[in-house]
């Protein structure tokens, strides 16, 4: 596998306009001859569809959602990051840049972080000339606010929802499109291979969800823009869909896999609560503004919240980091909870929380100004648990919520496997080992709207321009590839011998990885994941049942798909995590720490990105290093004492 | 949160297929934590049904947090269950009693053909934005963000409008089967902002014959949509639809 990023050389802040200027350009009469697939309608896919198709390309869009516009980029809630500068706080391209590649621990690539950064801008514009609905000064200009710890106000946002409106935004574009013929829109789709015909990406296969039936559609290049991987985990912020299926089946067919084990855990989401439970709800990182967080200082205690004195609880994140106190960064509160809760200081019916209070904010400002930043937050707080922040604290526990690793690409955005891009939150490219809050919205959208349109052009001119098909032998084995995974998902319901569920299994890998591959990792216990993974993988095809048919609309069968390819992945996650035997990011190794017990980052063995090779079923696969190079930006190490 | 448990009867639909006889299949459920949420309860009875080697209830759901659109099913005859301005994967199982009994069905509406037990087909929906409901502009280099400015009042309003999920619950609930308070939504948020206004009239004649083509019913006041719907999206921007689309009818010629 040759790993070549593509980087154009020269100063930094012109990488990106010599790219530009020397990617060979598609005739714009000959645009309409070429199609693009592209599997995803997050910010990522439906920007990149409707640019696409503005420029006059055919695409073809394909999500598993019965609309577009249901993506799981709906539910961020916070905002969305760009170095406009507008508050006059000292903000600028080269400050977003480098407060992104610190954030990341100094694991991405510098040039493709200053180009987010540059691209930042436009996104905004572009954005506000869509219709979006940001929030608004008395005085009519766009307001911001500081989000995830950052010194300087650039987050954009509308109320608690501005995924949904950059998403509806990226979506309305998109339908226009649909309107006019230029992009086909394929719901209800879920794609199960990456056809590769002499080497290149030319299609892809897709199980219709409604009909079952394995559908064949062919394109000149394929992009996924397929999300996150995070519900690896079972638990996870993601929706029930979110699924590695799509950039899994393309590691399969050659697209190398980066930095699996790069997860975040989100440190402020309502706890578990039963067996039954299903998902995580985050409670937006703002809350960390004004509640304290803080446990009893004796383990044990039962007693209410409000019956305990001050000088019997421990503000732990206040009095270890005295200068960014209940602000430090993610994977710093999130470590510190679990380790507070690990000492039998955690609170709740489990034990798996700890407080953010509240009581503090509302004396010193008031119960309006408290409701009226945090209003709809409390509300949904009350809605699932029962209790009224305004009166008692808060529960809080950390939760999986992002991943940074995802499919390699170069600074294209085109994986190792020619032809075939990779968009959003499905790469790996800007985030490093850590994402900073209100930056995965900045990167879909970036990716869609203002980096991938350029580039593909720059293969797209390569190719002929002749129409394509599906006659291909390569079509047919995928489909018979999946046909034979369906047949033996459903084979154990018929001999009557399939007895659990596939949710029981992906609960299964689910506590395996939060227990051995979570916010804190050691070398014994990612072996031990290493060992227990196959097994259950081994014991999921024995005993899962899927009831009902492949020709039907078959949820239990789309779910165990997923949980399949999830099984698999689990094992690559675990590998890496075990090969990196540094801290960095939201990757705690525990061998690697302090004296005072604070992640140590290794630049000398471990300043690269680990591109995973597939080999083959039960062959080991292969580690590639892509090394890191700092040239505009100095690594030191993190510090928030 | 004082969890208890309660042992409730459930009656769902189930329909093979758009074309196939439905019928109502009931299910004693015992132990059912109250602190559970409504979809939590269906995930319970389908791992229960999936273990005797039955299938499963179908039902669309995705972020389990409100805002994706995707569930939605009538409960004891109101469009996503009792709470207001709330949807159904937000319900929790402490609305309900001991002993209760529980009616899940369908959306049903001529726009929404179900496609299986309590899943429907909502692509309509995407048909009437796709009518309309965008501002013409191509990705590029617009200008910059701050160059109109728009009163905080008026951004604000555009967001009550744009809180819109596309659940369809306002046309389920409808007497007449309208799909007018999803339409209206968009129609209002982009005509309130300038970047719409210019397309305002346009838009809205072009949403309403979609609807029309594809089967929904016309409004009539009986503000049933209002009362379900989990956004809180008013029928004011009913009003304002209708008078976009009378100064559009003057305007036009069609
Ligand atoms: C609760 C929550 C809050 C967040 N808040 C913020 C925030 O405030 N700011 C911020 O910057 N980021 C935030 N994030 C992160 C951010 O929302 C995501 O990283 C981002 O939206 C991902 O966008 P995407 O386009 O890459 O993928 P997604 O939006 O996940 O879209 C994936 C698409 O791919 C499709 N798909 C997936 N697999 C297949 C398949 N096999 N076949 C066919 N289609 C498939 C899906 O149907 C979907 O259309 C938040 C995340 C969560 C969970
Ligand atoms: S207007 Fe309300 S009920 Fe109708 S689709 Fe939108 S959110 Fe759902
Ligand atoms: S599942 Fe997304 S709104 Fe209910």
């Amino acid at each position: 596998m040759q790993l070549d990023s593509k980087i154009p050389e020269g100063p930094l802040a012109e990488k990106w306009d010599k790219c530009r200027f020397s990617n060979k350009l598609v005739n714009p009469a000959n645009k309409r001859k070429y199609e693009v697939i592209i599997v995803g309608t997050g910010l990522a896919g439906a920007s990149a569809a409707a640019t696409l198709a503005e420029l006059g390309y055919n695409v073809k869009s394909f999500c598993i959602q019965d609309s577009p516009r249901r993506a799981h980029s709906i539910a961020a809630q916070g905002g969305i990051n760009a170095a406009k500068n507008y508050q006059g706080d000292g903000d600028s391209i080269f400050r977003l840049f480098y407060d992104t590649v610190k954030g990341g621990d100094f694991r991405a690539r510098e040039a493709n972080v200053y180009r987010l950064a540059q691209v930042s801008n436009n996104i905004i514009d572009q954005c506000v000339a869509q219709g979006v609905p940001f929030a608004r000064e008395y005085g009519g200009t766009l307001a911001n606010r500081s989000f995830g710890g950052a010194q300087v106000s650039r987050t954009f946002y509308a109320r608690g929802q501005t995924g949904q409106q950059l998403l509806l935004g990226a979506y309305s574009a998109m339908m226009r499109q649909v309107a006019t013929g230029k992009v086909q829109m394929y719901t209800r789709r879920e794609m199960m291979d990456v056809v590769v015909v002499d080497g290149v990406a030319r299609g892809i296969v897709c199980r219709n969800l409604i009909t079952g039936e394995i559908e064949k559609y062919s394109a000149h290049a394929v992009v996924l823009a397929t999300g996150g991987y995070g519900n690896v985990y079972f638990l996870s912020t993601n929706a029930m869909a979110s699924n590695v299926t799509a950039s899994w089946r393309a590691y399969k067919r050659g697209a190398g896999f980066a930095n699996p084990c790069y997860v975040q855990i989100h440190p402020t989401c309502i706890p578990v609560h039963g067996d039954y439970q299903s998902k995580l709800t985050l409670m937006s990182e703002s809350l960390r503004n004004d509640g304290r967080v803080w446990v009893p200082k004796k383990a044990g205690d039962t007693r209410k919240a409000s019956d305990i004195p001050m000088d019997e609880r421990d503000y732990y994140l206040e009095r270890k980091y005295p200068s960014f106190g209940n602000l430090v960064p993610r994977d710093v509160a999130s470590r510190n909870a679990k380790e507070m809760c690990d000492a039998g200081l955690g609170v709740g019916e489990t034990g798996l929380g700890v407080y953010l209070d509240f009581s503090d904010a509302i004396k010193r400002d008031g119960l309006d100004v408290i409701m009226r930043k945090y209003g709809n937050l409390f509300q949904m707080y009350e809605k699932i648990v029962d209790t009224d922040p305004a009166k008692e604290p808060m529960m809080i526990y950390p939760a999986v919520h992002y991943t940074m690793g995802g499919l390699w690409v170069d600074y294209h955005l085109m994986t190792t496997l020619p032809g075939l891009y990779a968009t959003g939150e499905c790469n790996f490219s800007d985030h490093g080992a850590n994402r900073l809050g209100a930056s995965a919205l900045m990167q879909g959208l970036a990716d869609g709207y203002f980096v991938l349109p350029y580039t593909i052009g720059n293969y797209l001119a390569t190719v002929a321009p002749t129409p394509t098909d599906t006659n291909d032998a390569a079509f047919d084995q995928s489909v018979e590839m999946v046909k034979d995974q369906t047949e033996k998902l459903m084979k154990n319901t018929r001999s009557g011998k399939g007895k659990e569920t596939v949710d029981h299994y992906h609960r299964e890998l689910g506590k395996v990885m939060w227990d051995n591959c979570g916010m804190a990792r050691n070398a014994e216990g990612l072996k031990t994941a290493i060992n227990k993974i196959p097994e259950i993988r081994a014991e999921f095809w024995e005993n899962v049942t899927v009831p009902g048919s492949g020709q039907e609309l078959n949820q239990s069968l789309e779910r165990a798909g997923r949980v399949a390819d999830f099984l698999e992945f689990a094992e690559l996650l675990a590998k890496d995590a075990l090969a990196r035997e540094e801290s960095c990011g939201g990757h705690f190794r525990e061998e690697s720490q302090t004296d005072e017990h604070e992640a140590k980052r290794d630049d000398e063995n471990f300043s690269h990105v680990s591109v995973w090779e597939y080999k083959g079923e039960g062959t080991e696969p292969v580690m590639h290093k892509e090394p890191l190079t700092f040239e505009n930006v100095t690594p030191s190490q993190r510090s928030y004492k | 949160m004082a969890s208890k448990n309660i042992n409730i009867l459930v009656k769902i639909w189930r329909q093979n297929g758009p074309l196939a006889q439905g019928a109502f299949e009931e299910h004693a459920l015992k132990d059912i934590s109250t602190d559970m949420s409504f979809l939590e309860m269906i995930d319970v009875l389908n791992e229960w049904l999936t273990r005797k080697g039955l299938e499963p209830i179908a039902f669309d759901h995705d972020c389990r947090e409100g805002i994706c659109g995707m569930c939605g099913a009538m409960v004891n005859g109101t469009a996503h269950g009792p709470d207001k301005e709330t949807t159904l994967c937000q319900l929790h199982m402490r609305r309900f009693k001991d002993g209760d009994t529980i009616v899940i069905e369908p959306f049903r509406t001529q726009g929404f053909p179900i496609v299986k037990d309590l899943i429907i087909d909502r692509s309509a929906l995407d048909r009437i934005i796709a009518a309309g409901g965008f501002v013409s502009v191509n990705t590029g280099s617009p200008q910059d963000g701050n160059t109109i400015l728009i009163p905080q009042h008026v951004a604000e309003q555009a967001m009550d409008a744009a809180a819109c999920i596309g659940c369809g619950a306002c046309a389920a609930a409808c007497p007449n089967g309208s799909a007018m308070l999803f339409a209206s939504a968009k129609v209002s948020q982009l005509a309130l902002l300038p970047q719409g206004q210019q397309e305002a009239k346009k838009r809205a004649i072009n949403m309403v014959l979609q609807m029309d083509k594809d089967g929904f019913g016309n409004c009539s006041n009986h503000r049933e949509c209002e009362n379900v719907c989990p956004k809180g999206i008013t029928i004011r921007n009913i009003a304002r639809l209708n008078r976009e689309f009378m100064k559009g009818s003057f305007a036009i010629d069609h």
